[in-house]
């Protein structure tokens, strides 16, 4: 579904991803972990193409992603939750949920498209009286959630979760997960997700791939990430300050 | 020799910067128009633009003219009476006011609250993520955000000019009339009389100009802005100063355009 082959960008001399390869199967949950600042936001901006990568390709279903034969229709397919949320501020919290619904291809009547929003609100643990708040007003781990609900809102066949659960408290994370979880198993969506959170990973993941030094160090299955031997991910996943990961970057 | 040659060099490279920034303003100008002809279209953006841009900068217009206005009159007044031509205040107030005041005032008090605020509501925008999240949304940001906002000043802008332009001469008037006793009706008949269909062209042309400059200035500046917040503090500076300077630069222009023949 999503084929990244040796993907490289750099930010003038700062060299972020130095030759990336990772693949993403149909109908399957993708995590990335690793150290903060090592690029994992950039790797799903390249593939919704917000960032240009200086070489290397990245195929979603066979199109090559920088240059999609129709732009609006190959966006339509993807839902992005951003790590700081993105939230339009100058619209209410449905008209946030609902964009998608109130212009554009899939433009359904205004009472309409808030009766989905509201109900994308409560899957992601929010009730109905927020809806007409403005982002501005609502708590960061609840703006979080409406960046999440945002980003399912269109039901869209490709989710990329830029750390949904973090700053959500031990239960809504739950909640999340599950949700992710749900997503993934019975919409039969592909999703990549990034998150710093290890019961997160366990919870989300089908395939877990580490990023570290601009490429992936590890991937597999999440069933095999306890005993991968594989010295960067066993210091990964159990936080030690000391190993082949410096700490200072 | 080197050191001869480096304030040739740069004053070259100036060259070069400055080309180079108008070459991409030209650029995100044309883009601007192009994607103004091809839908979709935001209606509602729009309106929300034309509300803000045109309804909401009334009153600092209207402050601006009639106060410019009566200063006007009172100057032309004492200093007409140098050479004993105080009765040329109705006039000279109308010319001052339509042909250059109205216009480039108003252009820039549109500079200071329009392109300011464009410009530090994009940035924001583009450091928060939200234009990216616009994208990914399958909305095109030159078409959500630019072309509203462009649009409503060049519509509304020259509207604002006329309004400001009655209102400086209304300004005029009632100093003429309540401190230096000119007569009330043959005050507004020299104005009628004076005042050439050309002046009034002018006037809205310039307006529609120095609109569109503005609103332009804003999005161009937002759309560029760094991270953080020192990036959007350079983004707002940045576009008010461009707008400001090249009003008045088009206003040169203009004029030139205008009345050289
Ligand atoms: N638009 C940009 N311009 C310049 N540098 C950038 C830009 N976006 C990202 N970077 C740099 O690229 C590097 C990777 O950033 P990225 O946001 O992908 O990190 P991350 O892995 O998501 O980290 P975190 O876990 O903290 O979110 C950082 O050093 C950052 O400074
Ligand atoms: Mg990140």
């Amino acid at each position: 579904m999503i084929r990244m082959e040796t993907v490289t960008k750099a930010f003038g001399p700062k060299k972020v991803l130095r030759g990336l390869t990772l693949n993403v199967p149909k109908g399957t949950s993708m995590v990335i972990i690793g150290g903060s600042g090592t690029g994992k936001s950039v790797t799903l901006k390249c593939v919704l193409g917000l960032i240009a990568p200086d070489s290397g390709t990245i195929l979603v279903d066979g199109q090559d992603a920088a240059r999609p034969a129709d732009r609006d229709a190959f966006l339509a397919r993807f839902g992005m939750l951003f790590q700081g949320g993105a939230l339009f501020d100058s619209l209410p919290v449905w008209q946030n949920v609902a964009f998608r619904l109130l212009r554009g291809a899939l433009k359904k009547p205004a009472a309409e498209a808030k009766e989905i929003a509201i109900g994308k609100l409560r899957r992601v643990g929010l009730t109905a009286d927020v809806a007409d708040l403005f982002p501005a007003e609502l708590s960061g781990g609840m703006q979080k959630r409406v960046g999440l609900a945002r980003a399912i809102a269109a039901e869209p066949e490709i989710i990329f979760f830029d750390e949904p659960t973090t700053g959500l408290d031990p239960i809504m994370a739950g909640v999340i997960n599950d949700l992710i979880r749900e997503i993934v198993v019975e919409m039969g969506a592909t999703a990549m997700t990034i998150t710093h959170d290890m019961s997160s990973v366990r919870a989300i993941a089908d395939n877990v791939a580490m990023l570290h030094d601009g490429v992936i160090k590890w991937t597999g299955p999440v069933a095999e990430m306890d005993n991968s031997g594989d010295p960067y991910l066993d210091q990964f996943i159990h936080g030690r300050a000391t190993g082949p990961i410096e700490a200072v970057r | 020799m080197t050191r001869l040659l480096s304030p040739l060099a740069l004053l070259g490279a100036l060259a070069m910067k400055l080309l180079a920034a108008i070459g991409r303003v030209a650029i995100f100008a044309v883009d601007t128009v192009s994607h103004l002809f091809r839908p979709p279209v935001y209606p509602r953006e729009l309106a929300i633009s034309l509300l803000h841009i045109g309804w909401l900068s009334l009153p600092v217009v209207g402050l601006t003219a009639i106060f410019t206005g009566g200063a006007l009159a009172l100057q032309i007044y004492s200093g007409g009476a140098r050479f004993n031509a105080e009765a040329v205040v109705p006039q000279i107030v109308a010319i001052g006011m339509v042909r250059e005041l109205g216009p480039v005032l108003v252009g820039l008090m549109i500079a200071a609250r329009v392109t300011s605020s464009i410009a530090a509501e994009i940035a924001t925008m583009k450091v928060t993520e939200q234009i990216d999240a616009l994208v990914t949304l399958s909305t095109h940001p030159m078409k959500y955000l630019v072309v509203p906002r462009v649009l409503a000043a060049f519509l509304t802008v020259p509207l604002l000019v006329a309004v400001g332009d009655v209102i400086g001469i209304a300004g005029g008037y009632t100093v003429a009339v309540k401190n230096l006793d000119f007569n009330a009706a043959a005050y507004l008949k020299n104005t009628v009389d004076f005042l050439e269909l050309r002046d009034i062209v002018s006037s809205l042309v310039k307006g529609a100009a120095f609109g569109t400059i503005a609103a332009l200035m804003g999005c161009y500046y937002g759309m560029r802005s760094d991270r953080g917040a020192q990036g959007v503090g350079r983004a707002t500076k940045g576009s008010v100063e461009a707008a400001a300077v090249l009003i008045l630069a088009a206003n040169f222009v203009l004029t030139g355009v205008f009345f050289s023949i």
